[in-house]
């Protein structure tokens, strides 16, 4: 609400238009310097903030602090650092709900983080990644999470928002898959127990597989502590060649050259009803998505050549 | 011969705050011929033509008044979310007090309908839980303490005089926090606090709702026919830090331990409420429930959305509006004098 008096205050010599209030952040007054322009946004967007003045959808969404805070950070390492390259954009749909089945990997979950930058990006869509619940329980992490859009890996968040039509992404490897020694890189792990394709076959939403390449170099695990991890409470404790020996330094990951590859979506639409309710046709899905990201991912890794340049 | 609809309407805990302006909403209903309100201590205000009988629920003597005046409808507002005394006398009023109440329902021929108020509190907080809770939804991990426990267990209870009465219609109503002018619970006491403490790494999703708009779902469920479980919730989530930023409170956040220790400090010093277990887990990870299946029984949307409740709260308290706020306007003007 106090937005759009906002605008009224720095519009309101202009006479009175009717902008919409995204637009209206950006060209307010393009008789301005674009200093100037920019403290008066910068402004607004910290009284806001200040104020409590926007919206959270029932996930705990924030697009405008994830917009004008965490996706810019993200995508400073998305552009300089990991120099992402994207392929078979098409095949994400532009509106409608759908699902993205990823490979999952890097010790810690990167990969989820560029995804969203992506296809935040390139797709112009929010992506609400579903994650594990250990990501909830911690402090920090969980809340910000959420505000990224993000939530729990379970049927009901996926369906709810599967029906709203949002585009969902999972990666059903979990940590199987994101905990994996470097020397296993680039083999899928088991696919969870298929509990995606329930829920995309239920929503009657396409599955969109997608392989990401490049994030099993980031932080390649050579080894881990299980007894600390066991004390931690975490599923493991990497040892990577740069961490824990040189401290928080340890902590940035690997330049690795990434890629990721959308393919072509499988649509559920051809099942019937009671295919959801059948484990043979969820494990046959299953399989069959599975194999499609694994193909993908030989593909790419072979299209990208070097793991760093 | 029990007519449709309801005639003589027995409230409990009509002398607390909910109880009082339920008995006001159904005592001005023409087609209602008696409203009775039971509580252990006399109502503070005036109830109208409602008739107080001052009688302990925990006590079979309920079972004689709801058979002498032929009580038809029973609605139940006796749940004590507030922990005011021991916990032992809480749950002593919220378990004991229900089992007597429905045993003496279950026994009377002239009964035919059974609102409950329960709360959302029977979803548990918790990192596992589901985002948003319909009601059908288990969750992950059944809250163990405090009112939220009682709530399970009046729920059960209700469900097995709905097992063993079939015949009645039974509305439970799962309430999320209530806010407003004239509500006086922990919550509005926390979010009153000088410095409110919040817990350091979490920011909750909270939903709120209008004690108008919860007094108007009791009364629809009481005249009209809506047999279920329902969850009741203004529209729209509103996350803790941006709920305190509204109400221009500052607040502190800390680590869990120091929060509930300073509960305890308050408790002890201050004549505070304290931070219960289970407000301590809501003030961590919030709770989200669904309304779709309310709205589309009552054909009805709360008037109030959770940020709509919260702000009448805030204006009613005199809260709201900060010093920083002011300065930014200053900024903005100069500015755009430029």
């Amino acid at each position: 609400m106090n937005a759009h008096h906002e605008d009224e205050r720095f519009g309101g010599d202009e006479g009175a238009q009717v902008i919409p209030l995204n637009a209206a952040r950006y060209d307010e007054e393009p008789r301005r310097n674009p200093v100037e322009r920019k403290i008066a946004s910068g402004l607004a967007f910290l009284r806001r903030r200040l104020a409590g003045d926007y919206d959270v959808d029932e996930f705990g969404f924030d697009p405008e602090f994830n917009g004008s805070v965490l996706l810019p950070v993200a995508r400073a390492l998305y552009e300089r650092w990991f120099r992402v390259e994207l392929f078979g954009l098409d095949n994400v749909p532009e509106k409608g709900g759908a699902l993205i089945v990823a490979n999952h990997s890097g010790t810690l979950p990167i990969d989820g983080i560029m995804l969203s930058v992506a296809v935040h990006d390139h797709v112009h869509r929010d992506l609400r990644l579903l994650g594990a619940d250990l990501v909830y329980q911690v402090p920090v992490l969980g809340h910000l999470s959420r505000k990224a859009g993000h939530t729990l890996a379970c049927h009901s968040d996926a369906a709810r928002l599967l029906d709203k039509g949002e585009l969902v992404g999972v990666f059903p490897e979990g940590f199987k898959g994101v905990g994996k020694p470097f020397a296993d890189r680039y083999k899928l792990q088991r696919f969870g127990r298929g509990g995606f394709v329930e829920t995309a076959l239920r929503a009657n939403v396409p599955i969109i597989p997608c392989a990401i390449v490049g994030a099993e170099e980031i932080y390649p695990k050579i080894a881990d502590l299980k007894p600390l991890a066991r004390l931690l409470g975490v599923p493991y404790f990497p040892i990577t060649p740069t961490f824990p020996f040189f401290g928080p330094l340890g902590l940035v990951p690997l330049p690795s050259k990434w890629m990721i590859q959308f393919g072509e979506p499988i649509p559920m639409d051809e099942y019937d009803a009671n295919a959801a309710d059948d484990p043979m046709t969820l494990f046959n899905l299953t399989d069959h998505v599975r194999e499609n990201v694994q193909q993908m991912l030989y593909d790419t890794l072979l299209r990208r050549g070097s793991a760093f340049f | 011969m029990p007519s449709a609809a309801a005639r003589v309407v027995l409230v409990t805990g009509v002398s607390r705050f909910l109880g009082a302006r339920v008995a006001n909403t159904l005592q001005a209903d023409p087609g209602i011929e008696r409203v009775i309100g039971v509580d252990t201590v006399p109502p503070a205000t005036s109830l109208g033509r409602t008739e107080f009988v001052r009688v302990d629920i925990r006590t079979p003597s309920i079972a004689k008044v709801i058979s002498a005046a032929e009580v038809d409808t029973v609605v139940h507002l006796n749940l004590v979310t507030s922990p005011v005394g021991p916990r032992s006398k809480m749950k002593e009023v919220n378990v004991i007090g229900t089992m007597q109440l429905l045993a003496a329902c279950q026994r009377s021929p002239d009964m035919r309908k059974l609102v409950v108020r329960s709360s959302a509190a029977v979803y548990g907080s918790s990192p596992m839980n589901p985002a948003v809770f319909g009601e059908h939804d288990e969750p992950v991990e059944a809250p163990t303490s405090g009112y939220a426990k009682d709530a399970v267990e009046v729920e059960g209870y209700v469900r097995g005089l709905r097992r063993r009465r079939s015949d009645l219609t039974v509305s439970v109503l799962r309430f999320a926090n209530f806010l407003g002018p004239g509500v006086d619970s922990p919550l509005t006491r926390y979010f009153r606090m000088p410095v409110v403490p919040t817990v350091l790494g979490f920011d909750p999703r909270l939903q709120f709702v209008h004690e108008d708009d919860g007094i108007e779902v009791l009364r629809r469920m009481t005249v009209e026919d809506h047999p279920g479980t329902f969850n009741v919730a203004g529209d729209g989530v509103l996350l803790l830090s941006q709920a305190l930023r509204r109400a221009g409170r500052s607040y502190v956040p800390m680590p869990a331990p120091s929060v509930s220790a300073l509960g305890d400090l308050g408790k002890r010093f201050g004549g505070l409420s304290g931070f219960s277990p289970e407000l301590l887990r809501w003030l961590m990870y919030g709770r989200v429930i669904d309304t779709a299946r309310l709205e589309s029984e009552l054909s009805w949307r709360p008037k109030y959305g959770s940020e709509a409740a919260f702000a009448d709260f805030v204006s009613a308290q005199g809260l709201g509006r900060t010093a920083p706020l002011e300065l930014f306007d200053r900024l903005a003007a100069a500015l755009a004098r430029d």
